[in-house]
């Protein structure tokens, strides 16, 4: 039996009004905590509209989800993004079987 | 593995905006070990067992709200029923171990406890007795206690000196908390056929066919599960409208489930059930009536709200069965009057009648719920009223309860105010055709045929 990789992963999901820099701020708090991007989505609709998913596996990380909430909260929060972390294993309940 | 952003939009969607929470974390503790015939020595036992296993619930569930995002909006305890832990036939006992329990209830941080209860659908013992003596002191002078009686069951039928009994305790406990409504009656439930795993206040206890500890979680999510039907949109057949309902329900348990473990996990206590029950607030959009409204009825009360709902509380057993194999408790659709913007608006335009409230609870979760009626009824119509709603019950082998509020002072078409979640109603009007004759002969109607399954 192939063992999947072990690690704690959280899926971030970040939308607010659409402008320069947003990806490169968020990827830069999650670099300096040691939080690794394993897949990243990211959109802009209606001409505006920014919004980005991405799933993260924060297992090398010496920041806990909360805490690493609160630094991202404080990197984009200004820029009028919301940012939403929740613990992968919830959507893996939700829509998967 | 990866989620498709839809995926996440749509989790995030259901809980920023629709408002999908788990409503409560409830902790079952078995008192068992608590039984003392010293109140004083009881009290104090019982106040200690809740003091140090309760004392994390409180912390572990901000920690799961965080960890996944998804608010848990209530922790409380079921407790067993305090009519099998307190041997006292003096309703001074029970008031004093009810003191006891507020305050512990209080020190660790929950809103209510469950478990001022006795099970009297076949008979009262002199216990039974002195713990109904005490319903009125004791909800009128704790905070957090909630208090349900048993009367009826499908195997014993229906205990008519205990409902006419309730009726007499209801009038008093409202009496007694006169000057907020008659609130002390929105914490007493009657019940049919109680389950002893319900995470649900005012109905919750702790049964004795329990562990002993257990995490229940009552999951919600009535605003989901109407915007999911909002997205089908009015030219959707009744077979889809289930179809979507049902999908709906399986996401919404499976997110419960998740939490549910977790906690139990983290607490080292076990998992009990999950409780899947559409429970409304008065909130806006987290209204169940507002679901048959999107259906198509222009309010709830409507003919056929009664085919509306027996397909919505199908739909959500069908859609939470398969998604857990630990679902129990009520597990369906509550139709409270008070805690519902869009039950409450139909109330007051008189869309909606306790009579047909009465026939829609034959087809859902619990059944006469949250209901103010003028304060001058009396015993006996009380009686009368509850007696019926344990005939559906019993007749129908489902869980039924009545939950009303007799408001002192008050006559249809006046206000009750609770606050918070309890809400706030109008009051409705109640037949003055008398039930007297009926209700004096006492005894017991016997169980129906539907009974005798061996």
């Amino acid at each position: 039996m192939v063992q999947a990789k072990k690690g704690k992963k959280i899926v971030i999901a970040v939308i607010g009004r659409d402008q320069v820099g947003i990806v490169a701020k968020v990827a830069t708090v999650l670099a300096e905590n040691t939080v690794n991007i394993e897949d990243i989505n990211q959109k802009v609709f209606a001409g505006d509209v920014f919004a980005m998913t991405m799933m993260a596996d924060i297992s090398g990380s010496a920041l806990g989800l909360a805490e690493i909430n609160a630094k991202l909260d404080e990197a984009v929060g200004p820029m009028g993004l919301k940012v939403t972390i929740q613990d992968a294993e919830l959507f893996q309940y939700m829509h998967r079987v | 593995m990866k989620f498709s952003s839809e995926e996440i939009y749509e989790t995030i969607g259901m809980i920023a905006d629709e408002k999908l929470d788990i409503r409560t974390v409830t902790l079952g503790l078995s008192l068992w070990d608590c039984s003392d015939p010293d109140p004083k020595k009881c009290a104090d036992k019982i106040g200690r067992k809740i003091r140090s296993k309760a004392e994390r619930l409180r912390d572990t569930a901000l920690e799961i709200e965080t960890q996944y995002g998804l608010p848990i909006v209530n922790t409380r305890i079921s407790l067993s029923p305090l009519a099998l832990i307190v041997p006292s036939k003096v309703p001074e006992a029970f008031v004093e171990v009810a003191h006891a329990i507020d305050l512990a209830a209080r020190d660790v941080g929950v809103n209510f406890v469950g478990g001022f209860s006795a099970l009297v659908h076949k008979g009262e013992t002199h216990v039974d007795r002195a713990l109904i003596k005490a319903i009125p002191e004791v909800l009128s002078t704790t905070e957090r206690l909630c208090s349900s009686i048993s009367v009826a069951s499908l195997r014993t039928g229906i205990n008519m000196d205990a409902c006419y009994e309730m009726g007499k305790i209801l009038l008093e406990t409202a009496n007694l908390t006169a000057e907020a409504d008659g609130l002390g009656c929105a914490k007493l439930v009657i019940f049919a056929n109680a389950v002893e795993d319900n995470p649900f206040m005012a109905g919750a206890f702790f049964g004795p066919g329990e562990p002993e500890n257990a995490i229940l979680v009552g999951v919600s999510g009535p605003g989901t599960v109407r915007r999911a039907l909002e997205k089908l949109g009015p030219g959707a057949n009744l077979g889809e409208v289930a179809e979507a309902i049902k999908k709906t329900a399986f996401k919404i348990t499976r997110a419960g489930e998740l939490v549910g473990r977790q906690m139990a996990k983290k607490l080292g206590v076990s998992f009990g059930i999950l409780d899947l029950s559409l429970a409304p607030t008065p909130a806006e959009g987290d209204s169940v009536a507002q679901i048959l409204e999107v259906m198509g009825l222009a309010r709830a009360g409507a003919p056929g709200s009664t085919a509306a709902l027996m397909m919505l509380n199908d739909a959500v057993k069908k859609g939470g069965s398969f998604a857990s194999s630990s679902v129990g408790g009520l597990s369906g659709a509550f139709i409270p009057v008070s805690e519902d913007a869009a039950m409450i608006r139909a109330a007051e335009e008189g869309a909606i009648t306790i009579e047909k409230l009465e026939a829609m609870s034959a087809v859902c979760s619990v059944g006469l719920d949250m209901i103010a009626v003028p304060g001058d009824t009396s015993a006996e119509t009380l009686a009368g009223i509850i007696a019926d709603e344990m005939a559906i019950g019993v007749a129908n082998n489902k869980t039924t309860a009545v939950r009303i509020i007799p408001a002192p002072g008050k006559k249809a078409g006046d206000r009750v105010h609770f606050g918070g979640l309890l809400g706030e109603a109008p009051v409705m009007p109640v037949s003055r055709v008398s039930a007297e004759g009926f209700i004096r002969r006492g005894g017991r109607i016997p169980a129906p045929l539907q009974g005798l399954r061996n």
